[in-house]
């Protein structure tokens, strides 16, 4: 790492893939797909504690009452649109053309915010309306403790690509933060396709029983 | 970006230089002391249990603090004293054996440390703070859910945050290990120690997380009323045990792995022969990586899985000895017809093969399920898998440490004292556990406080415990021989053992930045083939130029120290809300260093050619 890496990459130059360009980079990128396999190992426990505790709802209300697919429906392809904007800004990001690649992370940022926002909402109206709450039964504990890590993950990844973007937005784009928001990105994606599998585990199959 | 490297004195700033530290070498010595007390902590533990058993009604301990000793025993032992001072050979050894300067990740490397060392005290704290836990290092639900006091909220927290600093430790080295090696150093020209440490590192990637959920969904069920293991409100306590067995299972492979592949190096080593069978080592250590997550519910046979579920563990559990039987007989074809010179640590590599192999029998007994109902919960298994840990990786650590105590410190340990700490403790273990097969299998349970008179298990017992003072003895006459070694600080040349892999290429202890120029690898165990086949020492694969290097960093130590205080905050908010400001304050104190780490830059710095020519840091 040097001075040389600090210094501002601009459209026409090389090198093609920033993020990869250094000792530094590859070994952020490697490093993190290895964290996120263990993120896997990690949701998958959270998923199968989940499939054995869902029907164990007591007197509460069953899934397929509690779950309105609507809004979980919006929710999804809000945050299915944040990882193709994701997809833009590291398109830019290759270009190396700054500028627009922190607009979209910023569009991604929103995004999130907006499903963020949503999922609040959700819970509020679970626990104020439907008495499922996080104490009622084992599957009030395991629903919230599955949705709800991803949650903090959504909230964990928006933190820091908030970071990401006040942080460089006067230097622009260099060897030594490229693989951050590379990283960044893959972060999201893997959130995503976190949230395609609770859409399917805990919703639609909560809906058909 | 400065040549800063001026060496300041004084005890403070030797101290800061350790609490800031992101040298591997540095990190491996504060994983050996911290392991080590912790290993004394366990071991002083032992001693208590086995001396409220010399006879029958004794009242020695109280059974309530027999519990909580029993508990912190095994999980003080398999957490906090073999994890780390494995991850004491790793740190020293893995970076030099493949030729890297540095590893991956310097700055994860000290945080992985500070998790670590900062768990293992909240979980100490414990004695301190009203009782430890007392539900085994299981923490079998409801046992656990139930237990009450704060005991099995510190095993929780602890844990946690401890396994955190694993896992971090973990990606850290498979990084090193697939991106940081010397040109020429392909896989399958990598030491067999390294071989295993990678391995062992992807078994650490895919168990952990295991254990961090079942801890979670524990703490919640503890501290914040859910339910997951209550079945009155609908839970499950047959997860808990799922959960952590898909991590306790590969976590004993996480441990005697690396072991495997560091026999492997000394039985080469000190037999002056290429191991035999290289590649089929290599093989079935990636075997044994792969079984040891297929197995986990053979420690659940008497759950109530179901004949299929029992059978096809029972299989697949057995289907490990074949190969960890190739690892045998290669280890013994390598000795046969080499010439074998017997130093400490191939004394307890030699020691190691029939005694591991005799825990490894006792294994494919328990893997049989329906035997397993009559050895189930007895001291059957008790001795099993004390064969197999101590037998496996206590003798495998006295071996590594006593072979890279000359690269640690720059001296040698006495090979006299070495040999006089090895036979009590070689003598000790096989009278502490032998026994205990027998006395599993005369129906003696384990867990239990006391046994009754008139049953024969007195001489039994009696034994046993004999065994572990011999142990003791071992022990002390180990460490009386560091301390004698530290005192008189004998300099040693970078080769005292004639050896054969990378890390015997550079000096003792080596400079900071550990290859003045990355090495050139033309074969296995590259530094024998330049000994063999060309003048003795590494061809360099670069030019001399500047060595870039990571700058020292006071944030790991904030982050854990952050967590540590939250974890009390958790724990103690179930007394009293306010304690939940604990809580915060010790999140916001990580969470703020998470974010100084993000916004500063953190370039590192060079040192110079021109220095370096002169011989710079190399003490």
């Amino acid at each position: 790492m040097s001075a040389e890496e600090l210094k501002q990459l601009k459209p026409g130059q090389s090198p093609h893939e920033p993020e990869k360009a250094t000792l530094e980079g590859k070994n952020k990128f490697l490093g993190f797909w290895f964290f996120l396999g263990g993120e896997t190992v990690l949701f998958a426990s959270l998923f199968g504690t989940y499939l054995a505790l869902k029907d164990s709802n007591l007197d509460g209300k069953p899934a397929e009452e509690l779950f309105g697919l609507e809004l979980v429906f919006i929710m999804t392809m809000i945050l299915l649109t944040s990882s193709l904007t994701s997809v833009y800004a590291i398109y830019h990001m290759k270009n190396l053309d700054f500028q627009k690649m922190q607009l979209w992370m910023g569009i991604t940022v929103l995004l999130g915010l907006s499903f963020l926002g949503l999922e609040i909402f959700e819970f509020y109206e679970y626990v104020h309306h439907d008495g499922h709450t996080f104490t009622s039964s084992a599957f009030g504990s395991a629903f919230y403790t599955l949705v709800g890590f991803h949650g903090a993950h959504v909230a964990f990844g928006l933190l820091w690509i908030v970071t990401l973007i006040i942080r460089n937005a006067r230097r622009g784009l260099n060897l030594y933060n490229a693989p951050k928001y590379y990283v960044a990105s893959l972060y999201w994606h893997f959130i995503d396709v976190v949230w395609v599998f609770i859409f399917t585990v805990v919703y639609l199959m909560g809906k058909v029983g | 970006m400065s040549t800063a490297y001026a060496q300041k004195n004084g005890f403070f700033a030797g101290l800061w230089d350790y609490l800031t530290t992101v040298d591997h070498k540095k990190i491996a010595i504060l994983y050996l002391i911290a392991g080590g007390f912790f290993f004394l902590v366990g071991g002083i533990e032992a001693m208590l249990i086995r001396i409220q058993l010399i006879q029958p009604d004794n009242e020695f301990v109280s059974a309530g603090l027999y519990n909580q000793l029993l508990t912190m025993h095994g999980t003080t032992m398999i957490f906090l004293a073999a994890m780390p001072l494995i991850f004491t050979l790793m740190n020293i050894a893995v970076p030099l054996q493949i030729g890297a300067r540095d590893v991956a990740f310097p700055f994860l490397n000290s945080l992985g440390f500070w998790l670590f060392f900062f768990g293992g005290v909240l979980l100490n704290c414990s004695w301190f703070m009203g009782g430890a836990p007392d539900a085994g290092w299981t923490a079998y639900a409801p046992l656990s859910t139930t237990s009450p006091g704060h005991g099995v909220d510190f095993y929780v927290m602890g844990l946690q945050i401890s396994g955190a600093g694993t896992l971090i430790g973990g990606i850290n080295f498979l990084v090193t290990i697939i991106n940081m090696r010397a040109p020429g150093m392909t896989y399958m020209r990598m030491p067999l120690f390294t071989w295993s440490s990678l391995v062992t590192s992807v078994l650490i990637l895919f168990a952990f997380p295991a254990l961090t959920v079942g801890l979670f969904l524990m703490m919640f069920d503890r501290l914040f009323g859910a339910n997951f293991f209550d079945p009155s409100m609908g839970g499950n306590h047959v997860i808990w045990e799922h959960l952590f067995w898909i991590f306790g299972h590969p976590e004993v492979y996480i441990l005697v792995l690396p072991l495997f592949g560091l026999f492997s190096d000394i039985i080469s080593t000190f037999s002056k022969k290429r191991l035999f069978g290289y590649s089929a080592m290599v093989f079935a250590t990636v075997l044994i990586g792969f079984l040891g997550f297929m197995v986990w519910a053979h420690h659940m046979f008497t759950t109530g899985l179901g004949p299929v579920a029992n059978s096809i563990f029972a299989i697949a559990t057995m289907a490990i000895a074949v190969p960890t039987g190739i690892k045998i007989f290669n280890w013994l074809f390598t000795m046969w017809g080499g010439s074998i010179r017997m130093t400490v640590p191939m004394l307890w590599t030699v020691a190691f093969i029939p005694s591991f192999t005799l825990g490894g029998f006792g294994g494919v007994m328990l893997a049989a399920a329906a035997a397993d109902y009559q050895y189930h919960d007895t001291y059957f298994v008790v001795a099993h898998f004390h064969y197999v840990i101590v037998g496996g990786v206590v003798f495998g650590l006295f071996a590594g440490l006593t072979y890279w105590w000359p690269k640690m410190f720059g001296t040698m340990l006495n090979e006299k004292m070495g040999k006089l700490a090895f036979w009590p403790f070689f003598v000790g273990f096989h009278l502490t556990f032998f026994i205990q097969h027998f006395l599993g299998l005369m129906g003696m349970p384990r867990r239990y406080w006391k046994f009754q008179p008139d049953q024969g298990l007195e001489i039994g017992n009696l034994v046993s415990t004999l065994g572990a003072f011999l142990m003791a003895i071992g022990t002390i006459i180990f460490l009386i021989n560091v301390v004698m070694t530290t005192m008189k600080g004998e300099k040693v040349s970078g080769d005292p053992w004639d050896a054969r892999t990378l890390e015997w290429s550079i000096p003792s202890p080596p400079p900071f930045y550990n290859f003045t120029q990355t090495p050139l690898v033309r074969g296995l165990d590259a530094l024998w083939v330049e000994k063999r086949h060309g003048n003795g020492k590494m061809t360099p694969a670069e030019p001399l130029g500047d060595i870039h290097m990571p700058n020292n960093s006071f944030i790991p130590f904030m982050m854990s120290l952050g967590l540590f205080i939250a974890g009390f905050g958790f724990i103690y908010q179930v007394d009293d809300s306010s304690f939940l400001i604990l809580a915060i304050a010790g999140m916001a104190i990580t969470l703020l260093s998470m974010f100084v780490r993000s916004v500063k830059d953190d370039l590192g710095y060079h040192i110079h050619k021109e220095d370096l020519e002169k011989g710079a840091g190399s003490e």
